[in-house]
């Protein structure tokens, strides 16, 4: 197969698996539904229709322009989040879409806007050095943030790295190609063939010339030194070659590398080389191109819709219809960039459960299988729950998000998600599992008589406040001053056992019966007890120490395991 | 007078007005509130783990250590939290290597420097009772309030050291600077009933019922809390009780305090965020004395 066909053919194949993907991309964003409303494709495009009418004609078509100018094109969020992220996004996003324009479609834009285009042509030699040289730039800060960074570290995947060794490949190929190509005797001789008319003995003082101002190497030698030879060398240059050659030293990046290879030029300048180097150039484009809609690449579309619809689209307001596109979009507009995950107001919990879904990044992810109508283990749903129990709704992350997805709405709609599945959050999961499991008990099991509790205080987190118990002389002023006991007639048989009870029971090592009954669940925690507790018991902590207990026993070896996402 | 400030998760979302009113007034008395990036408090992982709740408190402790000032909050419950962790991490220095430990991962160190504060100890004991009287302009007439102390300041008092635990009287002053008159009534230290939310929802409203009861029965007008989480129980909660019960429930509308003292020194309403209120109840506005009459007339 000859290079074009080989071109032709990639170009063709990788654009259609790129268009495929992308029409079946946007088609999920109209079927897949966070929500579980129950709107059908056809329903959902036609509001998406309607609304998007009724907002390009109304005043809210600024909203939408100014959201994709400056958070979409000048990245205004990510320059608040941080000032470096904001350098290596811009490094890489403009970087790549000048070699996309100027380099990558010069036939079909520069060539048309510039007649004597020519891609060894200055500005536009240096100008791709320039744009590929920001890449590289943007590409090590990303390296450099992934590894350093404690969260980043901690979430990077396989996506977060096929990423950045695509850009890699395509950026690095691209520079060893030039400078072989700098370098390359059969490059020269081709051009001489095909563009200059000249016989043996005028090609030997371009070749002098060419040798000792464009740096090719050639493997007979060539008389450099004759200035004489050099001199017509130029001249013959000047008429044949100039218009489409400036000096590689422009090329300034493939120049630094043909200056360093160069002792080995015969070797590698061979045709061979050029071509593995060109093949690999393109085909690490034509991958890129085909992988778009389905690896992080997509937020370049995804990541300027979701800025702008939710710039003029309201919960309260907005058809739940395109709600409910629109969040189905947002799970694909995350690019994983961990902006979410590093701010988080309860990511210090990771430090000591170690539960990937604390980070709303990694929720997201497993939110995104989840919606996507594919079973979860119960291991990750039991994940999500914790993940989503711990969450506080503090609104940061949607704050802080650089594509502007509303993360918090999905949090309340993974809430009622995880209900609807039997995992309900993780409270009242602990509760009503420890019940169940003691209500399955026989009766006898219960009572085990090991006055000072069978050294179990030691399971407490905090020992120094929760020996206390063994003070309780049952005065039951605990239980007098309490509001949830007040709260009923009958308390005892709502509540178990009552607070005074809950201590005394403690001294006989009663864990399971203590960890278990409604008193220990139901606590205010309004420290009514603990303050009014004429021996100092601390009654309320004790409580809280209960409730710690039963968590980490009926979700086994601590608080969850370790999840990879 | 510089704190770092401390608005805890809630705020930002669910209850924005406290936090406008509070920069607001703090800013009008000339007290600098730094905001660094905090994260939560600890106080809802603490059901699940006390040890994560502690870790949790002592990142922040240590960030305002770093910004060289101590942590102000307006949440009760944040404070409650931040409160039980100075005194833990004080009482075992086990707790406080472990807790150094994980936190030098983040490059930080909690050293015990500074003390937590909440905005109402600060504005009685620092700015004091008779500074802000002198700042009153608009000082409100015939209005009943019924303070709402909120348990997780008060209590534990041995952590707290907040007020007396059993006749506190801080609220109480800070509520009759502005002119207004605290009324008394039997369940002013109880519970508001927001920790059993998401987990026991009727026993919450019941208990919320009980109080607004109460305090309806003394006479109050409004109540007056400083807790979020007291604001988002009787603001947001009593409003989808009443709507509820229906047409002609009595109810008993909840003022945020730095709301009460800045239209009482004279700021503007917008800006404490009256409006964002759900429950306006007879209007706050309404009880501001007229000015006294001007020589012509």
């Amino acid at each position: 197969m000859n290079t074009d066909t080989f071109f032709s053919a990639g170009l063709y194949i990788s654009l259609a698996v790129f268009g495929v993907g992308l029409l079946y991309k946007v088609f999920t964003w109209f079927r897949n539904d966070v929500a579980g409303t129950s709107q059908t494709t056809g329903q959902r495009v036609g509001a998406f229709i309607k609304g998007f009418f009724a907002t390009i004609f109304s005043p809210r078509i600024g909203g939408l322009l100014k959201s994709f100018i400056l958070d979409g094109l000048l990245q205004l969020r990510v320059l608040r989040d941080s000032p470096t992220r904001w350098v290596m996004h811009m490094c890489i996003y403009a970087g790549f879409m000048l070699l996309l324009l100027m380099h990558a479609m010069d036939s079909i834009i520069t060539s048309k806007i510039f007649s004597d285009y020519a891609s060894t042509l200055n500005p536009f030699m240096f100008l791709r050095n320039l744009f590929g040289a920001l890449v590289i730039i943007g590409v090590i800060i990303a390296l450099v943030r992934r590894s350093k960074m404690k969260v980043l570290r901690r979430i990077s995947v396989g996506m977060d790295r096929y990423a950045i060794i695509i850009l890699a490949v395509i950026m690095l190929s691209g520079v060893g190609l030039e400078a072989v190509k700098i370098l390359s005797e059969s490059r020269f001789n081709y051009m001489v063939e095909n563009y200059a008319a000249l016989d043996d003995e005028e090609v030997l003082p371009l070749k002098a010339y060419w040798a000792k101002e464009f740096d090719v190497v050639f493997s007979e030698p060539v008389p450099v030194d004759d200035e004489m030879m050099v001199e017509q060398g130029k001249g013959e240059h000047d008429i044949s070659c100039a218009y489409c050659h400036s000096k590689p030293t422009s090329a300034f990046m493939s120049y630094a590398v043909a200056q360093a290879i160069k002792p080995a030029a015969p070797g590698i300048s061979s045709q061979s080389v050029e071509r593995g180097l060109w093949y690999l150039h393109i085909l690490a484009c034509f991958l890129g191109l085909a992988y778009l809609p389905f690896s992080k690449f997509i937020h370049i579309f995804t990541g300027p819709l979701s800025l702008m619809a939710n710039e003029v689209m309201d919960p309260k307001t907005s058809d739940p219809a395109n709600w409910a596109t629109k969040q189905a979009l947002e799970l694909d507009a995350c690019m994983h960039c961990g902006t979410c995950s590093s701010r988080c107001s309860v990511g210090i919990s990771f430090e000591d459960i170690p539960n990937m879904a604390i980070y709303p990044s990694e929720k997201l992810a497993l939110l995104r299988k989840f919606t996507k109508g594919k079973d979860l283990s119960p291991s990750e749903l039991s994940l999500l729950r914790e993940g989503n129990s711990i969450c506080t709704r503090c609104m940061r992350c949607t704050d802080v998000c650089p594509v502007g997805i509303n993360l918090q709405d999905l949090w309340l709609k993974l809430k009622e998600k995880l209900d609807r599945k039997g995992y309900p959050e993780a409270f009242s999961f602990a509760r009503n599992a420890v019940e169940a499991e003691q209500r399955a008990k026989p009766a006898e099991e219960e009572i085990r008589f090991v006055p000072g509790g069978d050294g179990f205080e030691k399971n407490f987190n905090l020992s120094t406040q929760a020996h206390t118990f063994s003070q309780c002389f049952t005065c039951q002023t605990c239980t007098n001053v309490c509001p949830v006991v007040a709260s009923y007639e009958n308390p005892q048989e709502e509540l178990g056992l009552l607070p005074h009870q809950i201590m005394h029971s403690l001294r006989f090592g009663l864990r399971e019966k203590t960890a278990s009954c409604g008193m220990t669940w139901q606590c205010v925690t309004c420290y009514m007890c603990q303050e009014h507790c004429p021996q100092g018991v601390k009654v309320t902590d004790i409580l809280y120490e209960l409730r710690n207990m039963g968590y980490s026993h009926v979700t086994k070896n601590g608080t969850g395991a370790q999840a990879s996402v | 007078m510089k704190y770092a400030y401390f608005p805890g998760c809630k705020i930002p979302y669910y209850v924005p007005q406290y936090g406008a009113a509070t920069k607001a007034v703090f800013k009008a008395l000339d007290i600098q509130l730094a905001d660094v990036e905090f994260n939560c408090c600890g106080y809802p992982v603490r059901h699940l783990s006390q040890h994560t709740y502690v870790l949790s408190s002592a990142r922040n402790l240590a960030l305002a250590e770093r910004e060289g000032c101590g942590i102000i909050t307006p949440c009760k419950c944040c404070f409650g939290s931040l409160k039980k962790a100075e005194y833990l991490l004080k009482e075992s220095k086990e707790l406080k290597e472990d807790v150094n430990r994980i936190l030098s991962r983040d490059g930080l160190k909690y050293e015990g420097t500074f003390e937590t504060k909440h905005i109402l100890s600060t504005l009685y004991h620092e700015v004091g009772t008779k500074e802000l009287k002198s700042r009153v302009v608009k000082p409100f007439t015939k209005l009943n309030i019924a303070t709402h102390y909120g348990c997780h300041a008060l209590r534990p008092s041995a952590v707290t050291q907040f007020d007396d635990p059993m006749d506190p009287k801080i609220f109480d002053q800070l509520v009759e600077v502005t002119g207004a008159k605290s009324v008394p009534w039997a369940l002013k230290l109880e519970c508001c009933g927001n920790p059993l939310w998401n987990k026991n929802e009727t026993l919450a409203r019941s208990l919320t019922r009980r109080k607004l009861e109460d305090g309806m029965n003394a006479g109050a007008d409004y109540l007056c809390v400083s807790c979020t989480y007291c604001q988002i129980q009787f603001d947001t909660v009593q409003s989808d009780m009443l709507s509820a019960s229906g047409n002609g429930a009595r109810s008993l509308p909840s003022l945020l305090y730095p709301q009460l003292l800045g239209v009482s020194m004279g700021l503007d309403e917008k800006a404490l965020g009256i409006h964002q209120n759900i429950l306006q109840g007879p209007g706050v506005l309404n009880f501001v004395a007229p000015p006294p009459p001007t020589e012509e007339s």
